[in-house]
């Protein structure tokens, strides 16, 4: 058994310690906003937060998880998400879906270290997030107008 | 949940197939439970359920792959119903004959026909059941139903209204209407107007499920190993100490690779690396891609099957100087970022899907073959697709998840691709050759032929379907030629190479407007007439095509000569009903460019939902740069080299440039928008490469001719 803390709460989980935290999330406990894409952090579908940096899961073995706070989309809170995840609504940015969950994590972990990213630094933070439908364009605008809500309400 | 087997369900396959497409009561599969428990629910016909709760479901009739079909098929039934669609259920549909696609002749998504094939029937569908909640209410009233209108999911008259709830135990009694009126193009209130696509809030919350995240009680996981050459096959395998370890259930030889079934994804994918597989590697085994491309250029000479002719061509070649050139596309993988997977159940009662699938009805009848069962006793779940881009129309991984749990009846089991699997055992997209040969006379184009050698995708999948040697799906790009030239010859030849090839994205539309589009443009600078021009003075009988291609221009600003070390290029085509011109802007030297703009204008007739048609022009050209830039799928040894996104790339978010879209007014009737976006990225960019280099490009992806694009 391997503890975990994850969306704020302590776990426990009956994995062998090399499982790679996505399949835990998935298997053993059914969360399956997390996804898997590629297994080798190519494609970063599997994007959570760990201690508050976007980081793939697809490589993170349980135990090196241990003792780290990981954040899923699942438990994706507060008021930079909720900004994000409302851009996203704003501009209509998911074709397929299937990478969104990542490029949610992505942007929210950007924004929440860069209240102000310019076009750069958003290809700098979100470079790693594949999407193979193609909604690049419509996830820089997002990012933007996310951070133009938050300045707002700042 | 698992809802058992039974044969009520058959029945409803067998009444719905002599029905056809008409108007059926109860039809969708375990409706006929649910109808016992709400008998008052008024079901007019196969898509639309109003329950006397007031709740409304719509089915939709194709597979969601973010393609918008959830949301745009749903608008044009509930236009016609009058009901608002955000606040409707929207249902995949089971397999049955009256979901078929009219233009693929099988129940299947793809090939942008969606919108077109449901445009009259859907809002027929809607507007019968108006119809009929109205004629109730009217009765009701005992007033003529002709005063009566129907309005967000009520019937009124007057100042009495009544919801479609109230309706419904009426409705389902009235006699179906013959001849319903449809909406004018003046009346619609969804429409062409703007809505947020109802699975977009689940998809930016993680809440949307996709194939490979359906649950069923005591699932179980499997990982295969396939063989490494295409088309190999298990010769012999021992499972070391597979079976020893921890979670894992079973190891199963399937013929086509062996699998582990283990009760969780990872303890699966793991044990496969203990078990030993000897391959019966076949013939694929000496293949590689220099000896495909030799196999296309031997039948050069074949006369093939002639799509498209006018005048004399041949001797208005002899009579000119001929220009000629031969052109060459990759084959590519598909990597749809949901890796393959299906979920399957075989018990006594016959076998569950569910899947991401592309083609429901072809998903059955590999589940049925792989189970041994009749494909009336197996039940299609389509889910959610996680990206499709035709990879999906095939059902290798159904026919194998069935066959792996048939190993452990009544209990589900999820095979799950690595993106490993995925890369190396795709279908790619087919390779081909084009020969072309033009002559000129007076600044004109007075002959022109073109000849396409590629294998055929739909002699391996749809045999009936290629007659004579024609391949529906090879002569794309060219049937809807454009351009008036008096003396026209374009062929097709199909040539096998020894893989198997899959359906990708805008299929020939990618391989054929490469082709002619950057030929034209050759054309266009033999005769010294700017690239715009020339094709306009091609395009008097063309209205609309000429009307993008001047938008396209106008709005990038296009010149014919490179200018301050910036260049355009243009490329023009019909595909899929929809008219479309793209203009490339590059900027930089002879070795290393900078693609700085892609610039489009677009006349698909009626947008149903105008910002999706511009979000699938955006993601098209993400597409099209993959088939223009640098990703390639080669072969050696019969195996496939590539095998993630490392050896196959694909564009990432700074790699694409800023797309500008004008989408045309139209009232004409609404053409394809799921692959229009593909095919001309390729030859804009080549022609955009010209006008700055001076260098022709004649092989995709355009990076092979030494160029790198920042």
């Amino acid at each position: 058994m391997s503890e975990l803390r994850l969306n704020g709460k302590t776990i426990t989980v009956d994995a062998s310690p090399d499982t790679p935290v996505l399949w835990v999330l998935r298997d053993h406990l059914g969360m399956t906003g997390t996804k898997f894409g590629c297994g080798k952090a190519l494609c970063r579908a599997c994007t959570v937060h760990l201690d508050g940096e976007a980081t793939f899961s697809c490589l993170l073995p349980l135990s090196a998880a241990t003792g780290h706070e990981i954040t899923t989309i699942e438990g994706l809170s507060g008021r930079v998400a909720e900004a994000v995840q409302a851009a996203w609504d704003n501009i209509q940015v998911p074709q397929c879906g299937y990478c969104q969950s990542g490029q949610v994590m992505a942007a929210a972990a950007l924004l929440t270290q860069n209240a102000k990213p310019s076009d750069a630094d958003i290809d700098q933070a979100m470079q790693g997030n594949l999407c193979r439908c193609g909604t690049y364009q419509r996830i820089r605008l997002a990012i933007h107008y996310a951070a133009k809500q938050l300045e707002a309400s700042a | 949940m698992i809802t058992p087997f039974d044969s009520s369900r058959r029945t409803f396959l067998k009444v719905s197939a002599l029905a056809g497409g008409g108007l059926i009561l109860g039809l969708r599969l375990g409706r006929s439970e649910e109808a016992a428990a709400q008998p008052a629910a008024f079901e007019p016909n196969a898509w639309i359920t109003v329950y006397p709760d007031g709740a409304v479901s719509l089915v939709c009739p194709r597979n969601e792959m973010g393609q918008d079909v959830y949301t745009s098929l749903i608008m044009l039934l509930a236009e016609e119903l009058a009901v608002d669609p955000r606040q409707i259920k929207v249902e995949e549909a089971a397999v049955n004959p009256v979901y078929l696609n009219r233009l693929m002749g099988a129940q299947i998504t793809g090939g942008s026909t969606s919108i077109r094939d449901a445009w009259d029937p859907l809002r027929q569908a809607g507007a019968t059941a108006r119809n009929m909640l109205v004629n109730a209410a009217a009765a009701q009233w005992s007033v003529p139903a002709a005063e009566c209108r129907a309005e967000n999911g009520q019937v009124i008259h007057g100042s009495n209204t009544l919801p479609y709830a109230a309706l419904a135990d009426a409705a389902a009694r009235q006699p179906l209407p013959k001849d319903v009126a449809l909406k004018q193009a003046s009346e619609f209130s969804v429409i062409g107007k703007p809505l947020p696509r109802l699975d977009g809030a689940g998809k930016a919350r993680g809440q949307a499920v996709f194939g490979i995240d359906v649950k069923q009680p005591g699932m179980v996981y499997a990982a295969l190993a396939q063989c490494p050459v295409l088309g190999g096959k298990v010769a012999s395998f021992d499972t070391g100490a597979a079976q020893k370890r921890a979670g894992v259930r079973k190891v199963v030889d399937i013929g086509e690779g062996v699998a582990v079934i283990a009760d969780h994804y990872w303890e699966a994918h793991s044990a496969l690396a203990d078990i030993k597989i000897q391959w019966d590697e076949g013939p694929a085994a000496h293949l590689d891609t220099n000896a495909i491309y030799a196999t296309l250029e031997r039948s050069k000479d074949k006369p093939g099957t002639i799509i498209k002719q006018a005048g004399d061509a041949t001797a208005a070649l002899a009579k000119s100087k001929q220009i000629k050139a031969r052109y060459t596309s990759q084959m590519l993988a598909h990597v749809a970022l949901e890796p393959l997977n299906c979920l399957a159940l075989v018990s006594a009662n016959g076998v569950d899907v569910w899947a991401s699938t592309q083609y429901p009805q072809g998903a059955q009848a590999a589940a049925a073959q792989a189970a041994g069962v009749e494909p009336e006793q197996v039940l299609i779940h389509a889910q959610l697709i996680g990206g499709g881009f035709g990879r999906r129309l095939d059902v290798d991984f159904i026919r194998q998840a069935v066959a792996i749990a048939k190993a452990v009846p009544g209990t589900p089991v999820k095979l799950i691709w690595t993106r490993e699997d995925d890369v190396t055992h795709d279908f790619p997209r087919p390779p081909s050759l084009h020969l072309l040969h033009a002559a000129l006379e007076g600044g004109r184009v007075a002959a022109f032929t073109h000849k396409m050698i590629s294998p055929s995708v739909t002699a391996r999948m749809f045999p009936s379907a290629v007659k004579d040697g024609n391949d529906y799906f090879m002569i794309e790009g060219v049937i809807d030629f454009t351009y008036d030239i008096p003396n026209l010859d374009m062929r097709t030849v199909i040539q096998e190479i020894g893989i198997p090839v899959g359906y990708w994205r805008s299929v020939s539309n990618a391989l054929n407007a490469f082709a002619i589009e950057s030929f034209v443009d050759e054309l266009a600078h033999a005769a010294h007439r700017d690239p715009v021009e020339f094709r306009l003075a091609m395009l008097d009988k063309q209205p609309r095509q000429r009307a993008v291609l001047e938008r396209a221009a106008k709005d990038a600003g296009f010149k014919a000569r490179a200018h301050k070390g910036r260049a355009f290029g243009v490329a023009s085509m019909q595909c899929y009903d929809t008219h479309i011109a793209m203009v490339a802007e590059l900027s930089g030297k002879a070795k290393k460019v900078r693609l700085e703009k892609l610039t489009i204008a677009v006349d698909c007739g009626i947008a149903v939902h105008p910002d999706q048609v511009i979000a699938q022009l955006q993601g098209g050209v993400v597409t099209g740069l993959i088939n223009a830039l640098r990703s390639k799928v080669t072969i050696k040894g019969g195996r496939i080299q590539q095998s993630n996104f490392d050896t196959f790339p694909i564009p990432r978010m700074p790699q694409v440039p800023p797309i500008e879209i004008a989408l045309i007014p139209s009232t004409e009737k609404p053409g394809g928008m799921g692959e229009a976006g593909v095919p001309l990225v390729a030859p804009a960019i080549a022609n955009a490469l010209f006008a700055l280099t001076g260098k022709r490009i004649r092989a995709l992806p355009l990076e092979d001719a030494g160029i790198s694009f920042e």
